[in-house]
């Protein structure tokens, strides 16, 4: 793998740099039969910095978000979140790691049973039993507001767009206020302006919470966009990995034609 | 998991599979059942979907059985000369049998084949790997507030059945043949004890289970798209009645060895 120099930000998002790291992946792979989709992935994250993660389809990026959050395990390897090695660690502590944990899935996953209210509410339903129903309701609708979503949070997710769908399955990504958040194809589907408008939730959302993200995406504006880092993946591997400056001055035929092949 | 494939080529070993697969999903459900937090709410919201909502289906087919059965016992009954045994025919015909195992067979097709798509269709669009990926045990939030709920609703509604099949008896009798329903129940239930009704009543706890325990299992297991949310309905209702028909015959057995 091409390792890029680390290029400190000029917003000074590296504040966490020396830190230790959230989430740490170490040399995993993971085959499905004869195909090897990762193949020795390593690398760290650390609060207030965002890896994205980019690659053409069927090269694992959503199976490394799977197993970050113990839905897969590796074949060899460890994801360690906050300190957990999620493949080996006790059912209670990967559920201590999870709620510290915001996934917002490729297609948003949203229960379709529940309103958008009560699915951004289920994650707090049922681990902040302490809240009062009235400080739940604050939480929900500052969280709507936050997302752009105010008055829709009676609506059924069959009732909104796949951009709200993906707002809201972010605000409940982000209901528990998580440490860490993982997001898979955040602005696939939609259109442009819609893009943009994710990408600019996700850069505010990052800078006032601070969090560890891993953006699992195949656009490279969005990820420009967002990412302190990008980590390029083929066949299973880091290809390189550095800023988007650092990768479009890069040599490597990969690289080039896919930043080619994206604009 | 068993493949496709494995059980198209060795369906002794794909049904094993199968079957070890199903083991190691109830033992997950048992353990999900006895550990806090339990899942009240969504627990009513289930009891209300497989029992509230199966009562019109159940009482139709329970008062067709009635109907059907004093139709067709009075022709054989005159036949024979035993037309006074006609209420006892019909009330033991229905409580006994005929409503436990239709109310399991209409049951294990509605709500087997709802809970089978529900559960599929979550699974294919990522609902169950969100929930867990909210630290919240799929099992016991879907599993097993369904297959509680199928275990308390089937003998209440084999209870409604049973109810509307002797009412419609007595209705189908007395049109033909005119007879009070007072002189008709006390024929009907000359000579019965409790052990009569009750246990064939309470079997259906049995085929509760059976319905959500292999309607939540096809459906958490499901893969694909719309085919496989479409598999999961259409085995999770034929398995459903299967088994349902099969521990039939184990449990009219048992029945009859422990309260002969």
């Amino acid at each position: 793998m091409m390792q890029l120099a680390q290029e400190p930000k000029a917003d000074g998002a590296n504040t966490a740099e020396g830190a230790e790291p959230a989430i740490d992946i170490q040399q995993i792979t993971k085959s499905f039969g004869t195909q090897k989709v990762l193949d020795g992935i390593s690398f760290q994250v650390r609060r207030g910095e965002t890896r994205a993660v980019l690659g053409r389809s069927g090269t694992g990026k959503s199976v490394l978000l799977r197993i970050i959050v113990g839905l897969q395990t590796p074949d060899s390897g460890a994801a360690v979140i906050l300190g957990k090695n999620m493949a080996t660690a006790s059912a209670e502590d990967i559920n201590a790691v999870r709620t510290q944990m915001g996934f917002l899935f490729q297609h948003a996953a949203l229960y379709d049973s529940l309103t958008i209210e009560d699915n951004i509410a289920f994650p707090l339903v049922h681990h902040r039993k302490d809240m009062s129903a009235s400080e739940r309701r604050d939480r929900i609708d500052l969280l709507l507001k936050e997302v752009g979503l105010e008055g829709h949070g009676q609506k059924m997710p069959a009732d909104i767009s796949g951009g709200m769908q993906k707002r809201a399955g972010l605000a409940r990504a982000l209901v528990l206020d998580p440490v860490i958040l993982l997001l898979d194809e955040p602005t696939a589907g939609l259109d442009p302006i819609s893009s943009g408008e994710i990408d600019e939730l996700i850069l505010n959302l990052q800078e006032q919470h601070q969090m560890a993200s891993i953006v699992v995406t195949h656009d490279m504006v969005s990820a420009k966009t967002i990412a302190t880092r990008i980590a390029l993946m083929d066949q299973g591997k880091v290809v390189i990995e550095g800023s988007f400056d650092q990768l479009q001055k890069s040599k490597e035929s990969f690289v080039s034609q896919f930043l080619h092949r994206e604009f | 998991m068993a493949s496709t494939a494995t059980l198209r080529t060795n369906p002794v070993i794909g049904a094993l599979e199968w079957f070890g697969e199903l083991g190691s999903f109830v033992w997950g459900v048992l353990r999900a059942a006895v550990t806090p937090p339990f899942q009240v709410n969504e627990f009513v919201r289930q009891l209300d979907e497989v029992g509230a909502k199966s009562l019109p289906l159940v009482v139709l087919a329970g008062s067709a059985i009635g109907v059907v059965l004093a139709l067709e016992a009075r022709y054989s009954l005159v036949r024979f000369g035993a037309k006074t045994l006609l209420p006892s025919a019909i009330v033991f015909a229905v409580i006994t049998e005929m409503s436990p195992i239709v109310t399991g067979l209409v049951v294990s097709g509605r709500v087997g084949a709802g809970i089978g798509a529900e559960l599929a269709a979550m699974k294919v669009t990522e609902q169950i790997d969100a929930i867990e990926a909210s630290a919240v045990d799929p099992v016991k939030l879907l599993a097993v507030t369904r297959i509680a709920a199928c275990i308390l609703a089937l003998p209440l509604l084999t209870l409604a059945a049973s109810f509307c099949g002797v009412f419609m008896g007595w209705v189908a009798s007395t049109l033909i043949e005119p007879i009070s329903l007072t002189r008709f129940v006390n024929a009907g239930f000359k000579g019965a004890g409790f052990k009569d009704f009750l246990p064939p009543t309470f079997k259906t706890c049995v085929y509760g289970m059976i319905i959500g325990t292999v309607a939540s299992y096809q459906g958490m297991r499901a893969r694909g798209g719309a085919v496989g949310v479409g598999s999961a309905a259409t085995t999770s209702v034929v398995l459903s009645s299967l088994f349902v028909i099969l521990a039939d015959v184990i449990l009219v057995k048992v029945i009859l060895l422990l309260f002969p």
